[in-house]
């Protein structure tokens, strides 16, 4: 582990020890699954909008891209009777294209990455709503694709299966990210996008890449969040997602100027979030204040990796 | 500034080094990249701070706490990294931080007046910029002439010029020199570092040489020469390269540049051809275009017209990328910019250019990576503590070899240097020199673009002059004299 990730790793242990200590809740079977549940599921996206922002770019449309497929999920499914594994292709297919999108207005266009995700939350979360005439949809009896709510929202062995395809996602893109060339050239980019592209990387390719497995792992958890809410209503539905992902990164020690970060420090980081939602929870501390405590928790934190790591700069000195 | 001493992490950057300067005088301070003359002249401007020693102005010990310190007691320091705000014009760079204002509570800008003495700061040294200009269009050189400019405005007592003409051609140069002397004729004492030893030899009454974080001797006007400098700096005396000579066999032209025009120039037309096995150099002033050659025959500006053939072979070269595949390669002048990947590791940066060829279905092999990076560190002779060190870490000549050893493992047929030993001590250049002609001897063509004419001259096998986009002479080992290229550069 690096010295951010063990960072990280000491935050979320104390942080889980605290919250034993004062609610034995915590420890609950059934509290642990269902902190893992919402880990999965925020965990999936957390480190699509990893990558993006590992080339020193950013990913706003994530809530929204939820939204949009998740009502058009329940529509193939419900109202146009799809057969399962062609709506769930659809699916995949639709995020995919919208993150290749951005990839292109970014890569190719040299729009600035905040804009154009920025003008996708706003359009995704348009088109979802206009869709479904601003109804809420739903995935009612389930008749005819049981296994596919199973494989969203069911569990093997106790484990919730948000956990498990995080934990899968998590595998293959730590393998991508740490360990093959389309990785080291995507922290290059971040780092020092113009020595990437005198040394003969591909940067456009790149970049567009990662937004396009941004735009998948969106459509991967537009999926089990459906299935996990079973209602879907556009105007709501994924609210607030991308800023999930975007404080997970960063705690998990991703650098928003690009060319840092970590699968491993963003699945922590997706993790304490979790925790902390749950702290408020468990701690009757009035729901309303739960964006409250998740803000100066992080930035409790962030201040005090800045202390802290001075001390530890200056003490080598 | 007495008995100053510093450390950094791992490192004695300064041990006990004495050094003074009085009014009137132009003290040279030499030593190789890594002996302390930035971090001697940082601590004087107030930027790190001595863990032991006085530091006095005029006899009084003085506390410096911080850049502004040092602006207020006349220290002026024009440091090697140019420190300007692209954004921001010339005028408002000239006099960043101490903007003159209109009284009143609004503290409007008093834009006429930094316009009128920017003006008249950068016609001193005979530059000719707006001072409305947008710092981000100028060239390096000009940006140069900005932080001078601004140096020159602050009526400093004490100016410290670190590598001022690193990226300036010879003219420009001589006009920093002229300024230079009528300042110490005014009283100004001045501090100048500069690899380029000649510099020293021309300007400074007095060179102070460091070595190793430590003073290593002290020449006075008369005794300083090219030899002796060398000597102090390095401990040991110097061989240079022997010249070999050149193979006169039949060899077929490898690179062949047909009409080319780039967008700077896109009036002139460049042709010219360098065989395998030879080293092509070009000189020329500062905004010849070699610069803009370069990167059109690499990929990373488009032509206006014209190809590039190599082997005979005509090339689609629509971004760097084209031209590293089909083996043409760039060592840029930009380092950090283009060069390296600072916060990288070396091995990182060794290997992404070729990084494919260690991987297998897309994943990298890391031991093959790491002993194909250990073997290059090791056969370009890189000084860093360990191959998994950030490149930012290493001293500027070990990061040219860093830039040039990734591309080894590809095995470039053409390759293209601009300004390699730029910034680089001497111990290091000799060494990239060598390499140079290595890479030659091995068969490849190389292009070597340099601002510094004794390096065209000794390196080349024959020397192609630019001027305004054009070129205007070829010269071959035997006509290529200091001489005979300035005046095709002038021209």
């Amino acid at each position: 582990m690096t010295r951010k990730e063990l960072g990280v790793f000491l935050l979320l242990v104390a942080l889980c020890a605290i919250v034993a200590i004062a609610s034995p809740q915590f420890l609950s079977v059934t509290n642990v699954q269902n902190v893992a549940r919402l880990v999965g599921t925020y965990g999936i996206f957390s480190i699509g909008v990893g990558f993006v922002i590992i080339t020193g770019g950013i990913d706003l449309s994530i809530g929204s891209i939820c939204a949009l497929l998740g009502v058009l999920l329940s529509m193939m499914l419900v109202e146009w009777r799809w057969p399962a594994a062609v709506a769930l292709a659809a699916v995949i297919a639709l995020g995919a294209g919208l993150g290749a999108a951005h990839g292109l207005l970014v890569a190719r266009l040299r729009l600035q990455p905040f804009i154009v995700t920025l003008c996708g939350l706003l359009l995704y979360r348009g088109a979802a709503r206009y869709i479904a005439e601003d109804s809420t949809k739903g995935f009612g009896t389930g008749q005819g694709f049981e296994w596919v709510r199973a494989l969203a929202a069911g569990s093997v062995g106790g484990v919730p299966m948000p956990f498990v395809l995080m934990c899968v996602v998590a595998g293959l893109a730590w393998v991508l990210l740490h360990r093959s060339v389309f990785g080291r050239h995507l922290f290059a980019i971040g780092h020092n996008a113009e020595a990437a592209r005198y040394s003969g990387v591909n940067t456009r390719a790149v970049i567009t890449w990662a937004y396009m497995l941004s735009g998948i792992l969106a459509a991967f958890s537009a999926i089990v969040i459906a299935f996990y809410t079973n209602s879907i209503s556009p105007a709501s539905h994924g609210n607030f997602y991308e800023l999930y992902a975007i404080a997970a990164a960063v705690v998990g020690g991703c650098s928003l100027r690009g060319g840092e970060g970590s699968v491993l420090g963003i699945v922590m980081g997706a993790a304490l979030l979790q925790v902390l939602r749950n702290l408020v929870n468990l701690l009757d501390i009035p729901g309303s204040l739960d964006f409250a405590v998740m803000g100066a928790v992080i930035l409790v934190g962030a201040a005090a990796d800045r202390l802290f790591g001075r001390r530890v700069r200056d003490g080598n000195a | 500034m007495s008995a100053v001493s510093k450390q950094f992490p791992g490192v004695t950057a300064l041990d006990r080094v004495d050094f003074h300067v009085a009014a009137g005088e132009i003290v040279g301070l030499v030593g190789e990249n890594g002996a302390g003359k930035s971090t001697l002249m940082k601590i004087l401007g107030g930027i790190h701070r001595a863990d032991s020693g006085t530091i006095a102005l005029d006899g009084v010990p003085v506390g410096l706490h911080g850049p502004a310190d040092a602006g207020r007691l006349g220290i002026g320091i024009i440091h090697q990294e140019l420190e300007v705000v692209e954004t921001v014009d010339v005028a408002g760079n000239v006099f960043l931080g101490r903007e003159p204002h209109w009284a009143g509570p609004l503290h409007l800008l008093d834009r006429r007046r930094m316009e009128t003495d920017t003006e008249r700061q950068l016609a001193r040294i005979g530059a000719q910029i707006s001072p409305r200009t947008i710092v981000r269009r100028l060239s390096t050189a000009q940006k140069q002439f900005v932080a001078i400019a601004r140096a020159l405005s602050m009526n400093a007592r004490l100016l410290v010029l670190d590598e001022p003409t690193a990226s300036l051609g010879s003219t420009e140069a001589e006009r920093l020199f002229a300024v230079l002397q009528d300042l110490r004729s005014s009283g100004t004492a001045i501090v100048y570092i500069s690899h380029r030893l000649k510099e020293i030899e021309a300007l400074a009454d007095r060179a102070a040489v460091l070595r190793d974080g430590r003073n290593a001797g002290v020449l006075h006007r008369g005794e300083i020469t090219r030899d002796r400098l060398v000597q102090l700096m390095v401990g040991r005396a110097i061989q240079g390269a022997p010249r070999q000579a050149v193979g006169t066999g039949a060899r077929e032209a490898r690179l062949r540049v047909d009409r080319v025009r780039t967008q700077r120039y896109p009036l002139a037309e460049v042709s010219l051809t360098v065989d395998g096995g030879e080293v092509l150099g070009v000189a020329g002033l500062i905004g010849a275009g070699r610069s803009e050659l370069a990167e059109a025959i690499c990929g990373v500006a488009g032509l206006v017209s014209g190809r590039v053939l190599l082997d005979g072979q005509p090339l689609a070269l629509d971004s760097p990328r084209d031209g590293v595949r089909a083996g043409i390669c760039l060592v840029p002048e930009d380092r950090r910019g283009r060069g390296i990947i600072a916060a990288m590791t070396v091995r990182d940066n060794l290997t992404l250019p070729a990084l494919g060829s260690y991987a297998r279905f897309g994943l990298v092999n890391r031991s093959a990576e790491t002993s194909a990076a250990e073997d290059a560190a090791t056969a370009l002779t890189v000084k860093a503590s360990s191959i998994e060190a950030p490149v930012a870490t290493l001293s500027g000549g070990n990061q040219q070899k860093v830039v040039l050893g990734k591309w080894l493992a590809l095995q470039p047929r053409v390759l293209i240097f601009d300004e390699p030993t730029q910034g680089v001590d001497v111990g290091a250049k000799a060494e990239i020199h060598r390499l140079i002609r290595r890479l030659a001897d091995e068969g490849a063509a190389v292009v070597m673009i340099s601002s510094e004419i004794e390096e065209i001259v000794a390196e080349s096998d024959r020397v192609a002059v630019m001027h305004e986009g054009r070129i205007t002479g070829i010269l071959d080992r035997s006509s290529s004299t200091p001489e005979s290229i300035m005046q095709l550069a002038i021209a």
